[in-house]
């Protein structure tokens, strides 16, 4: 089968092509390169069927940032049939940079110019037809949005893929001109595939391309010490660039008819953009924007209609409680308490409500069937697999509501202007404004956030971001949070469960610059990486595209559900329904079962934070036992509550509106564990070692031989972190301890920075990330 | 007259007549599109003061005052 790839500059509508010609559902983002990774697809509609590969957008070849690198490899290693290089007509004079660079290559390359319409809405118009015979490369007209000019683009493609093509390039005319044909020469004596290609990136002396071609290093040199240009000196890679934009401005300025000078032209991007990225309103606006998303998603009191009205709306179920509520009798009053029970719910709420109704009611019915059925077979149906299953798919409505908000913020452009408006502030921190988009992702789900952090071009900002990705409490992790902090207002009837919800997200977002600071001057150090970003147009999110991004999640998380957690539910269940002797164990006698030797012997390694040897032995494990669940899936953690509240608070039986409150609190009782050490735990969970999935992204995004100490990282942190919450909590006057080792720390590193400056930037080196683990201590 | 672009003031335009700097930043500069010759529109600051938006071969690009800088402008009048 033939292999076609698709390159092109990051937002020009490469993405939205592919999904057309494979009818694939890869994700389209406004977002100066979502595409982080190559994607393959196959085209069915030609005279053969044709595999298309989307590779991550980029500006140039040049090794810059590690999607360039992918990209770049791909179409040189792999050697694609034929590259489709598609073309924003909107942004003709830097969309063809990188197709001069293309054509230096020895492979079929056609031109997809798209977005011909917003050129013709603009009153421009190209000359496609004058473009190719210009620039010698096949030229076809699309709307990538529309579909127009797919079967031309396709049927162009499989014909000149049939040939082979040798590279040519712009630089013909250039001063350096000789230099490219002598290297060219020896390259191609050598048997290099591609040599026009790489000899122009050697003169250039691009990082890969020394390396790979050190014998001939010499040669540019010896050129270089013979060359002289009155603008740029010996400074081949300025000729080079300078050389590619020259001739693009003289030869394609008569292709583009322009009807209005540009420049003071306000567009309707250019209104919004004055309104949303103003000099005052520009962050307040961004924070009410992301309150307003986090209100619409969680808040149990839309628009504080109850807190406004003084709490004087009726409650739904205070007088229906009391003759107890079947599904028969009450059928309606349960349906509208999806919607309001004495406030109106947000529509995240709502529909995280609506589904727990259909859950329990499935669940309900099944415990109905297996009545006579042995006591271990119903215990293992109804709370083994389906109470574990139900508590994780419960949460998916508010996922997705958190997903579609971010992804509408993206669609729209907005989001690069997010980066743009707070890019000061992450400076501050070592890092660029780029990282911004990758750690507010972390909010819905730390994955999609890690491979993210692609498009970040420094290295160490990688690093640094994913390793505190988790620390920004992810959809998973909600459920702790509003189980255990509802637990707390209603086993000690005292505090707000938001205001914890609140105080948990900022320990976490607190945890995160604190680290980033930590390792950017300890075993980090460096410059901070360069701002350097196209600013794409506004344009409205489309319906498909948003829809395709959900679809994509819900798959994602239900896969999970089904297999990740569903299999550790069942183990969990069987491992406390089991004793070590495989007896099988009624409920009341959970203390003999397999997890509970287990979370007993790691018990005692959690009494600094509260929840260890302290709590006693009866039930005190379930919190070891659902720190490790957690490791698995963070939804686990509070399944794991209702599981083992179930088996063992007496008389305890999961209820119909299981959110994990009356569980947790159920736990809390039986324990007596104290506030301090719940919000230990809350923050344990939050800062360490993420889900098994999140660990899997990790490990594919860090560089090679970090990961292990990004796992110690993330132990390290959440111990101190949780610790010192909990001695605080406990015993005040403990904060000035933790405040002195933490000026102890800061001062030592501040000495030893100075001590030993940086000598030269590639000079710096990782000893060990327990240094950025250890001075966490600065948490609080 | 020459300036730096990052001493333009909102609104100011001009040319590019050199760009310094050192390795990555210029390549992403060059790749961006800022080379000598190029007409360069200050378009606005960030709410902060920093970085910048210009506007450039007929797109916005945004960088940051240190990374304006590097490059030396001649101002239209």
């Amino acid at each position: 089968m033939k292999k076609f790839a698709l390159a092109g500059n990051p937002n020009c509508g490469k993405t939205t092509l592919f999904n057309l010609l494979t009818g694939s559902t890869a994700y389209v983002g406004n977002w100066p390169g979502v595409t982080v990774d190559k994607r393959e697809g196959t085209y069915k509609r030609g005279e053969e069927p044709v595999s298309v590969v989307d590779l991550p957008g980029i500006y140039s070849l040049s090794p810059y940032t590690s999607e360039e690198v992918v990209s770049r490899n791909f179409i040189l290693d792999e050697k694609p049939d034929c590259v489709i290089n598609v073309v924003d007509a909107t942004n003709l004079e830097r969309n063809l940079y990188l197709t001069t660079q293309l054509m230096e290559i020895d492979v079929p390359l056609i031109i997809a110019l798209n977005m011909m319409d917003a050129v013709e809405k603009a009153g421009d118009s190209i000359d496609a037809k004058e473009l190719e015979q210009k620039i010698g490369v096949p030229v076809v007209e699309i709307s990538a949005l529309k579909g127009g000019g797919i079967k031309e683009l396709m049927d162009r493609a499989i014909k000149i893929s049939k040939a082979a093509r040798k590279g040519e390039t712009v630089l013909k005319n250039s001063p350096i001109a000789h230099l490219i044909r002598d290297v060219s020469i020896a390259l191609t004596a050598q048997k290099v595939d591609a040599p026009l290609f790489h000899a122009v990136k050697l003169t250039e002396m691009d990082e890969i391309e020394a390396q790979m071609h050190p014998e001939l290093v010499a040669m540019v040199d010896a050129f270089k010490a013979t060359f002289s240009n009155d603008t740029f000196g010996t400074d081949f890679e300025a000729i080079v660039a300078d050389a590619r934009y020259q001739y693009i401005t003289q030869n394609y300025s008569s292709v583009v008819t322009k009807t209005k000078q540009d420049a003071a032209e306000l567009t309707q991007s250019d209104k919004a953009d004055r309104v949303l990225t103003h000099r005052i309103w520009g962050i307040p606006i961004f924070l009410v924007i992301l309150f307003s998303i986090f209100h619409l998603t969680f808040s149990e009191d839309f628009l504080y209609l109850s807190a406004i009205s003084g709490g004087r709306l009726p409650s739904l179920f205070a007088s229906a409680a009391e003759g107890g509520l079947g599904w028969e009798e009450n059928a309606g009053t349960l349906l509208l308490g999806c919607f309001y029970d004495g406030a109106v719910f947000s529509p995240g709420v709502i529909l995280t409500n609506v589904l727990n109704l259909i859950l329990d009611s499935v669940s309900g019915l099944v415990a109905g069937w297996l009545n006579a059925a042995p006591a271990w077979v119903s215990g293992f149906l109804v709370d083994g697999i389906l109470g574990g299953l139900f508590a994780v798919l419960g949460f998916l409505p508010q996922i997705l509501t958190l997903f579609l908000f971010f992804s509408i913020l993206e669609d729209s452009g907005y989001m690069a202007r997010v980066a743009f408006i707070l890019d000061r502030i992450f400076r501050k921190f070592g890092l660029s404004g780029r990282a911004f988009m990758p750690m507010i992702m972390g909010f819905g789900c730390s994955i999609p956030a890690m491979i993210n952090t692609r498009t970040l071009a420094d290295e160490q900002e990688r690093t640094a971001t994913v390793r505190v990705i988790p620390f920004f409490s992810c959809g998973a992790k909600v459920p702790i949070l509003t189980a255990i902090a509802g637990g707390i207002v209603q086993a000690f009837g005292i505090g707000n469960a938001d205001l914890i919800t609140y105080g948990m997200y900022v320990i976490g977002i607190v945890t995160a610059i604190i680290a980033v600071l930590c390792m950017r001057s300890t075993t980090m150090r460096g410059e901070t990486p360069p701002f350097i970003m196209e600013l794409p147009a506004y344009h409205r999110p489309l319906f498909k595209s948003l829809m395709i991004h959900l679809w994509d999640k819900t798959k994602h998380f239900i896969q999970k559900a089904f297999t990740v957690i569903l299999a550790s539910t069942i183990l969990i269940w069987f491992l406390s329904h089991f004793s070590w002797d495989w007896r099988f164990l009624p409920d009341e006698n959970m203390n003999e079962s397999i997890l509970a030797g287990i979370g007993m012997l790691i018990q005692p390694i959690f009494t600094p934070l509260g929840f260890g040897s302290q709590l006693g032995r009866t039930a005190g494990w379930v919190f070891a036992v659902s720190a490790i669940t957690g490791l698995v899936a963070k939804e686990n953690v509070i399944a794991t509550f209702g599981t083992l509240a179930a088996c063992l608070v007496s008389g305890f039986l999961i209820p119909e509106e299981s959110d994990g409150i009356l569980e947790a609190s159920a736990i809390i009782a039986q324990t007596g564990i104290t506030i301090p050490a719940l919000i230990a735990f809350i923050a344990f969970n939050m800062t360490t070692i993420p889900c098994f999935a999140a660990c899997a992204a990790a490990k594919a995004e860090l560089p090679a031989g970090k990961f292990k100490w990004t796992l110690l990282f993330w132990l390290v942190t959440s111990y101190i972190v949780s610790t010192v919450i909990y001695l605080v909590g406990s015993w005040w006057w403990t904060a000035f301890i933790f405040a002195g080792i933490a000026a102890c720390a800061a001062a030592a590193i501040v000495f030893w920075n100075k001590k030993h400056p940086l000598k030269d930037n590639h000079a710096k080196k990782e000893s060990t990330a327990q240094t950025a683990g250890a001075s966490e201590e600065e948490e609080k | 007259m020459k300036k730096l672009l990052s001493d333009f003031k909102i609104g100011e335009k001009g040319k590019i007549t050199a760009v310094s700097g050192e390795g990555k930043i210029r390549r992403r500069l060059f790749d961006m599109g800022v080379t000598p010759g190029a007409e360069v529109l200050l378009r606005k600051k960030a709410p902060l003061g920093d970085p910048l938006e210009v506007r450039l071969r007929g797109y916005e690009l945004t960088l940051r005052k240190t990374e304006a800088a590097c490059v030396t402008m001649e101002v239209e009048a």
